[in-house]
């Protein structure tokens, strides 16, 4: 392949220019736009190390952004583990965070309603933070028959999926044991 | 997770990716390693260019096999006959490596004379009591340990056991020892003479008639282990959700470590037990958990048998010997960094202020619960349990009946849509009109909008940036829970309740930064890695105190952030560095890559062998060293005594490697910490097409069962009705696809690689039932029918088992209606019964029916599986 240096190397018609490159992946498919292409790579603000969110082999990556926006993600070639190496999955990465379906507004579907409402984030928090009030003084469960003390609810229960970070499991452990929430559960259980 | 927890001390993979590449033998088994972990499978093909074999045992053909020596169809859920038979095989031809045997393993303990085994009750252990459905584990333990495993017994009797990493709660060991040994391993009643009866019957010919496996290929599997381990030679297991999705999955991987003791495979290159996990960071919610019945560090949940104040607590749920000795220090630790100022010695450190638990309060005891009415709010954070979880008709229902549910996540997946768009609005189960769930879904930010850690398949720490902002209303975890943390406190500021009281002298001021606010990812690290008083970093768990001079957030991560360093942001590229890479990342414990690695060397402290060199004693320096941090006490000599009433690691023995466990020793044995059993049992799955051939008890006693309507079972041989469902269903994943399908099925290149649900039969099978390759088939269980692309395949063995023919039927589980693909949920095919210890559900094995064509649409689906179960007889308690 030819490098972006944005200058056509071989001004032959495109048909001699197959003479020279057998495969036609590189001169011979080259035009004036496509010789002036740059990988995004290239033009880059900064590279983020990061670490691939799907399996747990932990494949290094390398994040790249332009103008705030992820442009590219590749494998990180100083990683131990994978090498420089990603899976489909892992290769797709960009995409993943980049989805044109990401979800960017909070929705609320309330009780017996056919379709979503948005609300500000703000008023959601406050609602939540009610409920979870409300919800635990109603189950709270402060010994059991025996006089033990449980200091707990069952009233309320979470789930929590595997490519959360540990330090954020570790603010919920902590948050919702004080809270007295013991159905707390993970993907690991899964 | 206690399959390797009670083993060897710690529920982590003993090794780590890399150090495959030093096998001689690689067995992948309960795993589809080349296409669900295809670039860690890299190190798998460097041992095998390096002369390795690689033994694939699976009931499918995949590319793992394609690429290994050999590949071993197996029939669903008979792994333990299979391993059971490589035990018999190892003692049988006296194939074990003794002096690690003798030196290393629990093999000469003797044990409690009231111990009786499954071969004497027939499929029984000692100690069942059939009004319970519990065991009574008091025969189970070491002779003469003066109070059997005190606290840890009573906690086994109730459902909160079999969780603790950590087996010996209570157990009372003089220097480490067990009272009574026979080191000529003859006595009738040592552990190596139990074990060598347990598995007398798990002959070639068992193992054939069970798993469907030929006896020649059996035994080649048997000897190629064999050969390829010892002192110059070592093998390694690999496993995944292939093993741990039973109701004995437990007892799978117990099974796969005495092998690997016998074989002296574990703490040395090339050797140990490789999990891998399937999510990026499963191991770490395992360590820093998100689970009801631990907290960080596998410290146990309190309950209220184990007593109401720390010390009787620690007393009750530790060992006086190995690392849990010092639990008390870790618990202090745990306390001070999360109640600060207000955890004194004068109030236990507010350890009465945890809640406690005393059932099974799992995700699926939950669900029932939500199902029953009686918890009515739910979390669900990065997750999608109608299309992840085992019966997914239970998850929905179970959803219809809450007050309000919570979702948040980067896609709008089904969880979060189910009030419009289950299956059950199709069949008119569920009205949206009529569903009262009030439901806030709340966009997530991605691992590159948010910096934090990851730990990986081998324990190691791997810190990810932030590269941008999360757009919109999406934030990560730790900015919402800090937020909704701080919402709580607010309003609950100046309540005199006793139940608020943990919640408002939480320690829970972070510095925030950013547009968001959000809290500083590494401080929180610095929490979890421990402090002292002076506010310096610990280096080490040993650093730890028990008089609230340390706080730290999780033991097993002390020092994760020593030198006021994030250990685990360390990315010095590995062309820098030796194999180990040691500077990459930071693994628990103690940046340890191999655990366990004073089994590297023999007693007196020398490598094995030159070729199989790792950690050894320098009689110079008089300190352990190596390739490696050395997973031992730095200075403590090969030869060390304990004296009398040491506790702790000073009560360990020079030559004891597993430091965790009260006895120092790897468990071919568990006198405590599992339900169901000291040494894995051959049982059925729940549902199975073949009897038990070694016991009248067909199945593992003590599976959690659900009898409820939503919960159907399929009769199983030799029930009647049991041919009605005559075929094994199995699921599994791709490697285009991420389990419940929220990161791949939005994701528009991997929706066009792998765009529909599609089974894997075998020609034999299609001809069976008039299926044709491409065509539609549609799976029929007790519980629903779904539709798949019938593909026919080689790849899918009929296996001959107790001689008849018995076909398997493979799913891949990713599909439900959201997303760019759409397709039915192979888990809604299954029902809930779990393992016991663990409560995992049996997803790995079940029976099914499987026809030609579509499944019929609306309520006729309904009537097709009514149709099924009147056929079949099947009993549903409750309705």
């Amino acid at each position: 392949m030819e490098e972006g240096n944005g200058k056509l190397t071989d001004h032959l018609p495109p048909l001699l220019r197959q003479l020279k490159d057998p495969l036609g992946l590189g001169r011979a498919a080259q035009s004036r736009h496509s010789a002036r292409l740059v990988p995004r790579t290239q033009t880059a603000d900064k590279v983020v190390q990061s670490v691939c969110p799907y399996c747990a082999v932990g494949c290094g990556q390398k994040v790249y952004v332009q103008d705030g926006k992820v442009t590219q993600i590749e494998g990180d070639p100083d990683s131990p583990i994978s090498r420089g190496r990603l899976c489909p999955k892992g290769a797709a990465s960009e995409q993943y965070v980049n989805s044109a379906t990401r979800a960017k507004k909070v929705l609320y579907r309330a009780p017996y309603a056919t379709d979503w409402q948005e609300i500000p984030l703000d008023q959601a928090m406050e609602m939540i933070t009610d409920r979870v009030i409300a919800t635990r003084e109603k189950t709270w469960e402060s010994e059991d028959d025996e006089g033990r003390p449980l200091n707990r609810t069952r009233g309320i229960a979470w789930l929590g999926g595997a490519t959360l970070d540990s330090e954020e499991n570790y603010l919920i452990k902590k948050l919702f044991t004080a809270l007295g929430a013991v159905q707390i559960e993970n993907q690991a259980r899964i | 997770m206690p399959g390797l927890g009670t083993s060897f001390g710690r529920g982590g993979a003993t090794t780590f990716q890399q150090d495959l590449q030093n096998s001689d033998v690689i067995v992948i088994q309960g795993s589809n390693m080349a296409e669900c972990h295809p670039v860690g499978f890299q190190w798998v093909m460097e041992a095998k260019q390096r002369g390795a074999k690689v033994i694939h045992v699976d009931p499918r053909f995949t590319r793992t096999s394609a690429m290994a020596d050999l590949h071993v169809p197996i029939r669903a859920g008979t792994d333990i006959a299979f391993l059971g038979g490589i035990v018999n095989y190892i003692i049988e031809n006296e194939r074990w490596f003794d002096e690690y045997v003798k030196h290393y393993t629990n093999a000469t303990t003797i044990v409690d004379e009231g111990f009786r085994d499954t071969e004497d009750l027939d499929g029984f252990f000692s100690g069942w009591d059939p009004e319970t459905g519990q065991y009574d584990i008091s025969t189970w333990s070491y002779a003469g340990t003066e109070e059997h495993t005190a606290g840890g017994h009573k906690e086994q009797g109730a459902a909160v056991s079999g969780e603790q990493a950590h087996g010996a709660h209570g157990m009372k060991l003089d220097r480490g020892r067990p009272p009574k040994e026979d080191e000529t391993m003859q006595h009738p009643r040592c552990v190596f003479q139990i074990l060598k009866r347990h598995y007398s019957r798990y002959t070639p010919e068992l193992v054939e008639e069970v798993c469907g496996i030929p006896k020649e290929t059996f035994l080649q599997v048997a000897e190629t282990l064999c050969q390829n381990s010892g002192r110059e030679r070592t093998g390694a297991f690999c496993y995944a959700v292939g093993w741990t999705q039973h109701t004995v999955g437990v007892q799978y991987i117990r099974t796969a470590g005495i092998i690997q003791l016998l074989l002296g495979n574990i703490g040395r290159p090339g050797g140990g037990i490789l999990a891998l996990r399937g999510h990026a960071n499963i191991q770490g919610s395992t360590d820093i958990p998100t689970l009801f019945n631990i907290l960080p560090g596998y410290l146990p949940m309190p309950h209220p048998q184990a007593g109401p104040d720390l010390d009787t607590w620690v007393g009750n749920t530790s060992p006086r010997t190995g690392a849990w000795g010092d639990m008390r220090n870790y618990a202090v630790s745990l306390l001070k960094a999360w109640f600060g100022d207000a955890a004194t010695g004068e109030n236990d450190f507010c350890f009465g202020l945890l809640p406690r638990i005393d059932a099974d309060h799992s995700h699926y005891a939950a669900i029932n619960r939500m199902l029953d009415g009686k918890c009515p709010g739910f979390f669900v954070v990065g997750e999608n349990p109608v299309v992840g979880s085992a019966n997914g008709r239970m998850q929905r229902f179970a959803l219809a009946n809450l007050e309000w549910l919570v979702v948040r996540d980067v896609q709008l997946i089904e969880t979060a849509t189910f009030w419009k768009d289950s299956r059950e609005i199709e069949t008119g189960e569920l009205k949206t009109e009529e569903i009262g769930t009030e439901v806030f879904f709340m966009p997530a930010a991605s691992h590159t909008e948010k910096d934090g850690s990851f730990t990986n398949t081998q324990r190691l720490l791997q810190w990810h940036w932030k590269a941008v902002e999360p757009e919109g209303d999406a934030r990560s975890e730790l900015q919402w829970t800090f937020d909704l943390g701080r919402r709580v406190r607010r309003k609950l500021a100046g309540s005199t309740e006793p139940r608020d009281r943990a919640l408002l002298n939480l320690t829970w001021n972070y510095t925030t930064q950013g547009p968001h606010d959000e809290p500083d990812a590494q401080e929180v690290l610095q929490e979890i890695g421990g402090r002292h008083a002076d506010g310096s970093f610990v280096e080490k768990y040993q650093d730890l105190k028990n008089d609230g001079s340390t706080s730290c957030g999780s033991w097993i991560h002390a020092g994760v952030y020593k030198g006021g360093v994030n250990q685990a942001a360390r990315k010095k590229p590995h062309t820098e560095q030796n194999w180990v890479a040691p500077e990459w990342g930071w693994a628990w414990p103690a940046n340890r890559h191999i655990i366990y690695n004073r089994a590297s060397a023999d007693p007196s402290g020398k490598p094995w062998s030159e070729r199989k060199k790792y950690v050894w004693w320098d009689e110079e320096q008089q300190k352990w060293t190596g390739y490696d941090d050395p997973d031992f006490v730095p200075d403590k000599p090969p030869d060390y005594q304990p004296k009398k009433n040491d506790i702790g690691l000073d009560a360990l023995r020079g030559d004891s490697p597993f430091i965790i466990q009260a006895d120092g020793r790897g468990w071919l044995y568990a006198p405590a910490g599992l339900m169901d059993g000291p040494m894995p049992t051959h049982y059925e799955p729940h549902e199975s097409p073949a009897t038990n051939p070694l016991y009248t008890q067909q199945q593992n006693p003590l599976r959690q069962r659900f009898n409820r309507p939503e919960n159907p079972y399929n009769p199983t041989d030799p029930e009647p009705g049991w041919d009605v469902f005559p075929y094994v269903v199995t699921t599994y994943r791709l490697t285009e696809h991420h389990t419940a399908g929220g990161m791949s099925r939005t994701v528009p290149i991997l929706s066009q690689l792998q765009p529909e649900l599609f089974c894997e039969i075998s020609p034999e099978l299609a001809a069976e039932r008039g299926i044709e390759h491409g065509d539609w088939a549609t799976i029929v269980t007790s519980r629903t029918a779904i539709e798949a692309r019938a593909n026919v395949t080689d790849r899918v063995k009929p296996l001959r088992v107790e001689g008849r023919t018995i076909h398997q039927v493979g799913l891949p589980y990713h599909w439900g209606p959201g997303g760019i693909v759409k397709g039915d949920t192979a888990n809604d095919l299954f029902p809930l019964v779990l393992d016991p210890n663990v409560h995992i559900q049996e997803v790995k094995a079940a029976t099914c029916d499987i026809l030609p064509g579509r499944r019929p649409r609306g309520p006729d689906v309904l009537r097709l599986v009514e149709d099924y179960k009147r056929r079949a007889g099947v009993k549903v308690v409750g309705e």
